[in-house]
């Protein structure tokens, strides 16, 4: 075993040329691995992260014709210790028409927690103008919305209820959630006016909710879904973006085919050179065994080197490929000077990639290996 | 005198479809610490009977018995080891490991034996160096000594162990006769040192004639076997 190393490693050193070509092509294959798996990656979660990131990814919502339910603190507290959601917020929402100077605009009017409802929204940050709506008959619109209707902070307008009652509502506040839909048809307002205005006390529509494993939203949903009363029922983002989730499929489904050749093409190339290799040391293997080396220790010569080398080249291919990806995300920015790709490491996914590259290698020398351990001394003896 | 090597009625045929009969029913005793040379024309089977003496080849018919032991139903790792413990070879070509320095090259059967080189091992091993005059090159890859050195090395390669047998095939085979005698003179000092067994193939008669025993071979037979007394 230690004759084996020896000798192994003394092969690598005295074939210099040979050993760096193979690292050198462990290397790239695995540093272009790793940059392109880590790119699709974090170019998917930014993606996601754009388009889910505001908004609720399970909610909570009545299975039954009416939309309203009662507040049930039992059930908020438990989502609220529940470790896979970092978000809970309850909200009020019934459709409505707003007024002004007798024309009609149909929006929804949505009453939430702010405390909560920031961890989903983060209106702090979304707010473009005014304040957000704190006491009794306040509201904010979304930027759009008040541009159509020409506004001011400050101005009071009459809402109309599905019931058919006339509400006076003051705008307090402007908010850009980057969705023009949104953005046109939101009235936002506390829990509190919501009740008063829908007479609607003790009652919500929705709990909306975010949670940690954004991939594993489906899963979670189904977990809820078994503590809750019959009249409920959830919703998920992977339902309802169906789309989204199909491109992302379809580019994770390329980018694992681009890795699976990249690390074929590498695997070749090693298992080539080794195989070079062999014929190339076939005398010196030849003399070890006329001198009685054991077929298990003339094989293990081989495979430690492409152990060796699997080690060396997918360490400095890991380590380029996450260089890479830094100078990528540092450099390649937009114009507004942040990164167009977010740099996004999976430690997990680095991990594997050299695992399956250290394996690889070492498997591509069982066949140096193989005609190694099969080499009759008797051929070299005679033929010099 | 007991007998170190047997061979008892040992047929060589080379090839499946078209068979070539290279030895023919040889039998061959070898007694211990003697040191035996083997002649004959090219061709006539030297080199062949020298590689089944060595476990090296396979005889198609007959056994060889090696220090008591039959080698024909031995694995061929059994073969290696028995090879690495009480064989050393010294080929014409030398046959060094180029990776490796002269003191590596004669350290190399003792690390097959071992796994691992200790302090008396080297002490052994420079001792051997220093018998064949290579103490100024030990620590040279064995590629940048010349010829006769790297033939010396090689004898002192097949003497780690301290086998009780060596065989070599033409070990001066490219030397001229003055190289030639000082390792002639080189093994028979060693033959006489560590009573060790020595077969010797040459084709040069005058080199034959300074071992004890003259063995020749005529296509595949042995055809004359003089027994020197000194
Ligand atoms: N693989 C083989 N197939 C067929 N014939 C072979 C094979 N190997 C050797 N021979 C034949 O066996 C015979 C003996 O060969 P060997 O090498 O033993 O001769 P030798 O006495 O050592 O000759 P030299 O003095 O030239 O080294 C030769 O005629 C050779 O052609
Ligand atoms: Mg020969």
């Amino acid at each position: 075993m230690k004759l084996a190393w020896g000798i192994a490693l003394r092969f690598l050193k005295s074939s210099k040329g040979q050993t760096i070509l193979i690292v050198l092509g462990i290397t790239i294959g695995v540093s272009v691995q790793i940059f392109i798996g880590s790119l699709i990656d974090g170019l998917q979660v930014s993606l996601v992260d754009k388009t889910i990131g505001n908004s609720s990814q399970i909610t909570i919502v009545s299975s039954e014709r009416e939309q309203y339910f009662e507040v049930d603190e039992e059930l908020l507290n438990s989502l609220n210790e529940d470790e896979e959601l970092t978000a809970v917020s309850k909200s009020l929402d019934s459709s409505a028409f707003l007024t002004l100077d007798d024309e009609t605009y149909p929006v929804l009017f949505r009453g939430m927690e702010f405390k909560d409802a920031n961890k989903i929204y983060d209106f702090d940050d979304k707010l473009t103008g005014g304040k957000i709506p704190s006491s009794n008959g306040e509201v904010m619109l979304g930027k759009d919305l008040v541009e159509n209707l020409e506004l001011k902070i400050g101005d009071t307008f009459e809402l109309i209820t599905p019931e058919g009652s006339l509400e006076e509502i003051k705008l307090v506040g402007e908010y850009d959630l980057k969705v023009k839909a949104i953005n046109e048809s939101w009235v936002l307002s506390t829990i509190k006016t919501s009740e008063d205005v829908f007479d609607k006390e003790g009652q919500i529509t929705a709990i909306e909710t975010q949670v940690k494993d954004i991939f594993a939203a489906d899963e979670t949903a189904v977990r809820i879904e078994k503590g809750l009363s019959d009249n409920l029922e959830t919703e998920n983002w992977k339902e309802l973006n169906e789309e989204l989730l199909s491109g992302l499929t379809g580019q994770s489904a390329s980018s694992y085919l681009i890795q699976v050749f990249v690390l074929l093409a590498v695997l070749l190339g090693i298992a080539s050179v080794l195989a070079i290799s062999v014929v190339q040391k076939s005398r010196q293997i030849g003399i070890l065994k006329a001198m009685g080396i054991k077929n298990r220790d003339a094989s293990l010569i081989f495979l430690f080197q492409g152990l060796v080398l699997g080690i060396i080249g997918s360490i400095l291919g890991a380590s380029l490929g996450i260089g890479l990806n830094l100078v990528f995300s540092n450099f390649v920015t937009n114009p507004d000077g942040t990164s167009l790709i977010p740099f996004y490491l999976d430690y997990k996914f680095v991990g594997i990639s050299i695992l399956i590259a250290i394996l690889a290698s070492t498997l591509s020398s069982l066949i140096p290996a193989i005609k190694s351990s099969k080499l009759d001394p008797i051929e070299v003896i005679k033929n010099g | 005198m007991d007998n170190i090597l047997e061979l008892k009625g040992i047929d060589k045929i080379y090839g499946d479809k078209v068979k070539t009969q290279v030895l023919f029913n040889i039998d061959l005793n070898i007694e211990k610490s003697s040191f035996n040379s083997i002649i004959g024309e090219s061709g006539s089977g030297k080199s062949t009977l020298m590689n089944i003496m060595g476990t090296l080849d396979k005889p198609s018919n007959g056994d060889v018995i090696i220090n008591g032991t039959n080698t024909t139903n031995l694995s061929r790792d059994e073969m290696a080891e028995l090879r690495n413990e009480t064989i050393g070879f010294i080929f014409q070509f030398h046959y060094l490991l180029p990776e490796f320095t002269v003191l590596e090259n004669v350290l190399m059967p003792y690390r097959i034996k071992n796994g691992r080189v200790d302090k008396e091992a080297i002490d052994r091993a420079k001792y051997l160096i220093d018998k064949v005059e290579l103490s100024k090159v030990k620590n040279n890859l064995s590629t940048n000594i010349s010829g006769g050195q790297q033939q010396r090395a090689a004898i002192a390669r097949a003497l780690i162990n301290n086998p009780s047998i060596i065989l070599a095939d033409e070990p001066t085979g490219n030397l001229d006769s003055e190289t030639t005698d000082k390792a002639y003179r080189l093994l028979r000092e060693i033959n006489d040192e560590f009573k060790s067994t020595f077969i010797v193939i040459t084709h040069d008669k005058k080199v034959a004639e300074k071992g004890d025993r003259i063995i020749e071979i005529t296509d595949g037979k042995i055809s004359t076997d003089i027994r020197r007394n000194i």
